[in-house]
Order: C-alpha cells, then structure tokens, then sequence
C-alpha cells in the first residue's frame, strides 16, 4: 500500500511532470514536492511525488557497506 | 544511478548478512511495522539469511488489513447508492466486509471500478458530471497528503461531484498503542520507510525515549533491510535505544514538510477503529470542517447495517504480532487469497497473504 519506486522526471510543466522507468514514461503530480527539477529522481507513490532522492546520500550508503562487505572479507 | 539494482547488489548484502551474524549475541526479537517490509523480508528470503538470535514478527502496517469491518461495510453501502461511482485502490476489491465485498457489490451491478491514483478518481468526476464519485480514502501517512492534494485539485478545478470517505489512519499512535498492551516483547522496530519519508523519522523519537526501544527506519529493497537490520543490532549490543535511518536517500529527520502542511490543511485527527486493536485515540483523519463538502460521510446517507467479524478468522492477533498465519485453523484450509476470509490474506502486503506465497518461516 505504501510503495513508491523511483522515477527520472524528464519534464516539468507547472506542477505537472513526466518521468521515466525502464523507458516507459508516467505523468506524476508535483503537488508534494514543489522542490522537484527536470533530473531528479523522486519517489512515486499513487501517482504523486513524495520525495525528491538525494545522489549524495545514496552514494555514502553504497560506500560505507561496501567497507563493510571488505572487512567481511578479510575477517572471514 | 538508478536507486534500485544499486541497493541489490549481492556482494554488499552478504557482507551484510556475515556482520549481522558476527554481531548478534542476545536473543531478539524485532518488529517490522510496515506491510511493504514483510512482503520484502520474505520475498529476498531474509528470515533464512538472520542468525538464530534474531527473530522477526510482522505489525499492523497494512492499511487494508486495519481497516474495520464496519468501514469496509460503510464501502459498500457507498456501492449501493444510485448514481454513485466508488473510486477505490485494488486491494480493496476482495475484502469481505460482514455480509458481502465491493467486488461482490460491482458483481451484483454497483458502479465500483478500481483506480491506480486519486488523480483517476478526480478525472473519472469530471468526466462523469452527471454522477457523484466517492473515492475510498484508505492509507497511512504515505497516502493521505495525496488525497489531501487531490481534495485541493477538485477545489481549485470546481469539480464538485468528488468526494472522499476518509479511512485515513496515522502510525505513531498505534505503534503506542501496541507497545501500551505490551502483548509482545520487542527488541527493535524496523520504522516504515515511506510513511518516514512524509513524517521524518522525528516520528520515532517518542519509541527510543519513552519505551527504551531502538528504531531504525527502512527502504525496501534488501540492501535496505539489512542494513536496518544490522543498525538495530548495533543498537541492542550496545545498549542503545535511539533513531536512525537506514533509508537516508529518501527519509530525512523532519520529513517532508509541505506533505505534512497539505496532510493538516485538508484533515483533522480523530479516533479511529483498527481491526484487532480496537479505537485508537488520535490515530485517524477526517476532513477538516472547512472541506465538509467533500466528504463522503457528510454528503450522503447510507445505511451500513450490523457490523461483525468473520467466525474463527484471528487476523487481529496476527495484526497485533500475538500469533502467526500458522496458528490460524483457517490459514491454507478454507482462507486462501481465492477466498480469503480475513483481510490479511486479501492484500497483497498482507502477513497471511505473504506466508500463503512464500511459504511462512521455513526456519521455524
């Protein structure tokens, strides 16, 4: 009930925008995201934006369990 | 970067896998509030991956399965007015309510037709002037600021023949609620990610402090989930009990303010009536006075009759985390999801539902 999976917006036309997911294109309301700019990727949840998903964020997550993952290694 | 195959990857989930077993030495036992998180954690077979300390039960995160019996009756009295279209999600469909279902009503010759978004049951208003559109309002805190938006779009378009019957319900008051009855020993709360994504994970702050819990919010794909997992074993080793998040590209401390705004703007708390749980003060929303003409409930007279629950069926206990779906005499026999009985066996992110598909705890 709660899922959002993340969509690329390709365009924006006032709180209207179009975003992409494996090459298939969805209109998305902005209403709850006003932040939102044309490549971003948001989560999208019944049809609106919920969140705008922060690169950064995502990046240190994927470094940091990568660390873990190398430890495990060396231990084991 | 594409936020999903990234948080798959196998290399990173076993070092995952291999620094929770090196961790956990107490025995523990976590609660996953979130329906979307039991699916998963059964799903990518996480119960098999956790050492033997670990143990997880699933909580009353699906709204379709809290929703009330009495509330799902009121639906379908909506069905039965004339010139009246019932907007609602999918998994609404089958729930049996005391006598019949709105897919049984839609059978019987009630306009239900199931939408995708509230955005469909706005466009189905104004493409049907000559009908009023009642939308099903169900959902946690994920769901309602975009029934709130929807509510703004019909105000600010003029389409006056939209309607909402708010079965809205608000989580932090009935993980209280849960923790209160204290039927079940919890260890850790893997916090729902998306409803985290609107409220911040602030939300939690209350379970770390007030009950000595630690909390660690979640994403979805597997990565996520053990991450959470490995977070809150931290938290109990160390003698812990605080917020975190292991979700950080999508939830932040305060949450998404605007969505709360709009969530406030259009609804009000009120008490609300969990399957299993019973009533829940401040745990659901109704439309704010000032909406009054969009809601369903006000608009229109319906005549839901006695309201009662299905014999034998313990979807409250398995909501409330007492029991699993093994306990259930009625689990694989006469409830399947082709005829479910509960409602938990009716949604997709429902506890009986996941262990009809993937088989329950293998691992016993």
């Amino acid at each position: 009930m709660c899922l959002a999976v993340p969509l690329l917006i390709k365009s924006i036309n006032g709180k209207d925008a179009d975003a992409e997911i494996g090459g298939v294109s969805r209109p998305v309301s902005l209403w709850l995201t006003p932040e939102a700019r044309v490549g971003d990727y948001v989560l999208v949840h019944t049809g609106y934006a919920i969140s705008v998903l922060d690169k950064a964020e995502a990046e240190e997550t994927l470094r940091l369990l990568g660390e873990i993952a190398a430890m495990g290694e060396v231990e084991g | 970067m594409k936020f999903i195959d990234e948080f798959r990857r196998s290399d990173l989930a076993k070092g995952l896998v291999s620094r929770i077993a090196q961790r956990s030495k107490n025995n523990v036992r976590f609660m996953e509030f979130c329906g979307g998180h039991t699916v998963a954690i059964f799903k990518y077979g996480i119960r098999q991956l956790l050492p033997p300390t670990i143990e997880m039960v699933s909580g009353p995160g699906c709204p379709v399965c809290v929703t009330a019996n009495s509330d799902i009756d009121k639906c379908i009295a909506f069905s039965q007015l004339s010139d009246v279209i019932v907007a609602t999600f999918g998994d609404m469909l089958k729930v049996p309510g005391s006598r019949s279902s709105l897919q049984r009503a839609k059978a019987e010759g009630a306009d239900v037709r199931m939408v995708y978004s509230a955005l469909d049951a706005l466009s189905m208003a104004r493409d049907n002037p000559d009908k009023s559109v009642v939308f099903l309002g169900i959902g946690f805190e994920t769901t309602a600021p975009t029934i709130a938006a929807s509510i703004l779009q019909a105000q600010e378009q003029k389409i006056k023949n939209y309607h909402v019957f708010s079965m809205h319900k608000l989580t932090p008051p009935v993980v209280k609620a849960v923790l209160n009855a204290g039927e079940v020993k919890i260890g850790g709360i893997v916090c729902p990610g998306h409803v985290s994504v609107i409220t911040g994970s602030q939300a939690w702050e209350f379970v770390a402090k007030d009950y000595g819990i630690p909390c660690v919010v979640s994403g979805f794909e597997p990565l996520d989930i053990l991450q959470c997992i490995a977070m809150l074993v931290e938290q109990v080793e160390g003698g812990r009990s605080e917020v975190e998040i292991a979700y950080s590209r999508g939830v932040c401390h305060e949450g998404n303010v605007e969505a709360q705004k709009l969530m406030h703007r259009v609804f009000q708390s009120s008490p609300a009536e969990w399957r299993g749980i019973g009533r829940v003060p401040g745990s659901g929303l109704k439309l704010a006075e000032k909406y009054s003409r969009f809601d369903a409930e006000r608009v229109f007279e319906i005549e839901p009759g006695e309201s009662y629950e299905p014999e034998g069926c313990i979807c409250g206990e398995v909501l409330r985390g007492v029991r699993t779906p093994n306990d259930c005499a009625l689990f694989n026999t006469i409830c399947t999801p082709q005829s479910p009985v509960g409602p938990c066996m009716v949604s997709s992110e429902g506890t009986c539902a996941a262990y009809y598909l993937y088989g329950g705890d293998s691992r016993g």
